[in-house]
């Protein structure tokens, strides 16, 4: 049973067809990137998955629920991380992964929040204020609150925007880790390099549709390139 | 274009976008509709008064008064006898009038023999808002008119009444009817004042709580986008109506501390101009029982989630903490008409087209509660109970729907989808 499975999703904005039937499935434990472009529809894409936008036709199946006719159950699995996400910037660090950890895990939420802590790596910091943290400590808190929840399906979209190359590296580390206790990780990214560190397969998204897909190394040597960057250019040329 | 040309370019687009024009088009015309309004009440005033005169006296002095009433107002019923009051109290009720005046017996010569001479004045009270009471104004304005002019025909005929009586000549013994109740010794301005002095803090009340707590409602939306916290709530284990739910009831319970703590305030700031009456409401019946008070706190709750249903609504069109002020706007407007009607007008005297827009207000039911269960009119609070809730009811679902649509991230929802039957998330 594949984790996620798209058939020919369409999403119009109005008479704008941001994504244009695109199909793809992803097994337990993979990472698999969707890399484009701006304005590609990588994040529409993922907004679909995320059960926060409806879709115009096709299909998707996260676990095989269907995200348009059972988005709760579908929301139990997943755990989205927006590209400019933020938090509230009244509580502290570890309120906000308390106030998280409380939608998943009634009773027993310390066990999530610490796990959410250690990925967070804040330090004593943990317990200031979101409004006086920088934009890096954000984001590590965001990664930390999207992955202490153990979801079956992890949507990360762009997700070490804004860390410098230390902490971003440290959060690759984090997701492969992740993946590989079993949770199957969608993300989008501009960055190749990450791409090509972090994702088992991958997708090149153009305009709405889907040109070209398959492993890293496959897509160098089809297209007989030193790297997914240049796989990239001439794939979208 | 120079620098300066340029700025002004700028600035004057950012500050000119439909969410800045429109609450002015309103404010003009809810100020056109004041203004046609008044101009009812100059015509109101220019009305002659519809009375019934009984004159039991056949002296001068009763001539000239009986003479100024029936000159300055128009006269339904005329009789000599005390004895068809009641009758005259029917006619002048079916004719729509305000009073009955009957000058007594021996009117002329109690005056001349220095004791005033006496009216009764049967005064039949329509509504109790201040405009309610214009047409019993211009008959106490003819009152004060026969005082004078008696006054004068006491000074001219050099008579030899004492300096008292010939500057009040007449006194007057009065008995109001309004809504199924007799109230003796009360005229109708009296009653109008206590009532309106009563029954004015629950709309200042509920216009607190809804600018307060609806503003927070609103703020509250127009921060999750702005902090880009929405995204990932929408996204988590957690039922759109508990959302809903929960930042309705967040924001009622914050709305009802910062109203109580400015009541606490305008409270102490009212109480210093208040005068202390001798005239007390209870001993005419016309006081609220605490069952009467438990109906005014259930009106009021339900008001309140129906308001915050609504301003959750408008939260849901703002882009930032910024449009969210003014998303505020309609909502005042909506709680500033009915406290405004309900002031002036009694629910009961409104012209049947305004009376289904004020009953449409939901704010203005928790508005007009007190004053219709002192009045026992139980049908008019129970009724508005009862549509306050649909309409909370309804508010909430379409929060809810909106919720469970596109709407909220991208401003919009497909038509196709809109008036399809089929079952959504």
């Amino acid at each position: 049973m594949a984790t996620v499975e798209v058939k020919n999703l369409e999403k119009n904005f109005g008479t704008t067809k941001a994504v244009k039937g695109i199909s793809f499935t992803i097994d337990k434990g993979e990472i698999f990137g969707l890399i484009g472009p701006n304005g590609a529809g990588k994040t529409t894409a993922l907004r679909v998955m995320s059960t926060l936008l409806q879709i115009n036709s096709g299909e998707v199946r996260i676990m095989e629920y269907d995200v348009e006719k059972q988005p709760d159950e579908v929301r139990k699995l997943i755990s989205y991380l927006p590209e400019d996400a933020g938090a509230y910037k009244n509580l502290t660090g570890r309120a906000y992964l308390t106030f998280i950890a409380n939608f998943f895990a009634e009773k027993n939420t310390r066990k999530m929040v610490e796990k959410g802590i250690e990925i967070a790596d804040l330090g004593e910091r943990i317990n200031d204020k979101v409004d006086t943290y920088s934009k890096g400590m954000k984001r590590r808190l965001l990664v930390g609150r999207a992955l202490m929840t153990d979801p079956k399906l992890a949507i990360l979209d762009e997700p070490t925007s804004g860390l410098d190359v230390i902490n971003a590296q440290e959060v690759r580390k984090i997701i492969k880790d992740t993946a590989g206790k079993g949770t199957t990780v969608l993300l989008s990214s501009h960055n190749m390099l990450e791409v090509e560190y972090l994702c088992d397969r991958i997708a090149l998204i153009d305009k709405g549709k889907i040109v070209e897909e398959g492993k890293p190394q496959a897509l160098m040597d089809k297209y007989n390139a030193k790297n997914i960057e240049e796989v990239f250019t001439r794939v979208v040329r | 274009m120079s620098s300066l040309g340029n700025i002004i370019k700028k600035e004057m687009k950012e500050l000119l976008t439909p969410a800045t024009i429109l609450p002015i088009v309103v404010m003009a015309v809810i100020f056109g509709s004041m203004g046609n309004a008044i101009g009812g009440i100059e015509e109101e005033f220019s009305e002659k008064p519809v009375i019934g005169v009984i004159n039991e006296d056949t002296g001068n002095l009763s001539m000239i008064a009986s003479s100024i009433l029936t000159n300055y107002s128009d006269v339904v019923f005329n009789s000599t006898n005390i004895n068809d009051k009641q009758v005259g109290l029917e006619q002048v009720k079916q004719h729509d009038g305000v009073a009955l005046i009957v000058i007594t017996q021996n009117f002329t010569t109690n005056i001349l023999e220095n004791n005033p001479g006496e009216f009764e004045i049967y005064w039949i009270m329509k509504g109790a808002g201040l405009m309610d009471s214009i047409s019993s104004e211009i008959v106490e304005g003819m009152i004060s008119t026969i005082n004078r002019e008696l006054s004068k025909e006491l000074i001219e005929g050099n008579t030899s009444a004492n300096a008292t009586i010939v500057l009040s000549p007449t006194q007057r013994v009065e008995t109001t009817y309004f809504k199924d109740k007799e109230m003796t010794g009360l005229s109708p301005g009296a009653i109008t004042g206590l009532l309106s002095s009563q029954s004015m803090m629950i709309p200042i009340i509920m216009m607190m709580i809804i600018l307060m707590a609806g503003g927070t409602v609103i703020s509250s939306m127009a921060l999750e986008k702005e902090n880009k916290t929405l995204e990932t709530l929408l996204t988590l284990p957690v039922k759109r109506t508990s959302i809903v739910t929960g930042k309705i009831t967040a924001s009622a319970a914050i709305g009802l501390l910062m109203a109580v703590i400015y009541m606490f305030g305008l409270g102490s700031y009212m109480q210093s101009f208040s005068m202390s009456g001798n005239i007390n409401l209870a001993d005419y019946g016309l006081a609220l029982t605490s069952q009467d008070y438990i109906l005014i706190g259930i009106s009021l709750f339900i008001t309140l989630i129906a308001g915050l249903a609504l301003c959750m609504l408008l939260g849901t069109l703002a882009k930032n903490y910024k449009s969210a002020q003014t998303l505020t706007f309609p909502v005042t407007i909506l709680a500033m008409i009915p406290m405004f009607i309900t002031m002036f007008k009694d629910f009961d005297t409104l012209p049947l087209a305004i009376k289904g827009a004020v009953f449409a207000i939901p704010f203005s039911h928790p508005m007009m509660a007190s004053r219709a269960l002192i009045f026992n009119d139980y049908t008019l609070v129970i009724a508005g109970i009862i549509y306050v809730s649909i309409f909370a009811v309804i508010s909430i679902s379409i929060v809810v729907w909106v919720f469970k649509t596109d709407r909220l991230l991208t401003g919009s929802t497909r038509a196709k989808k809109l008036f399809s039957f089929k079952k959504r998330r």
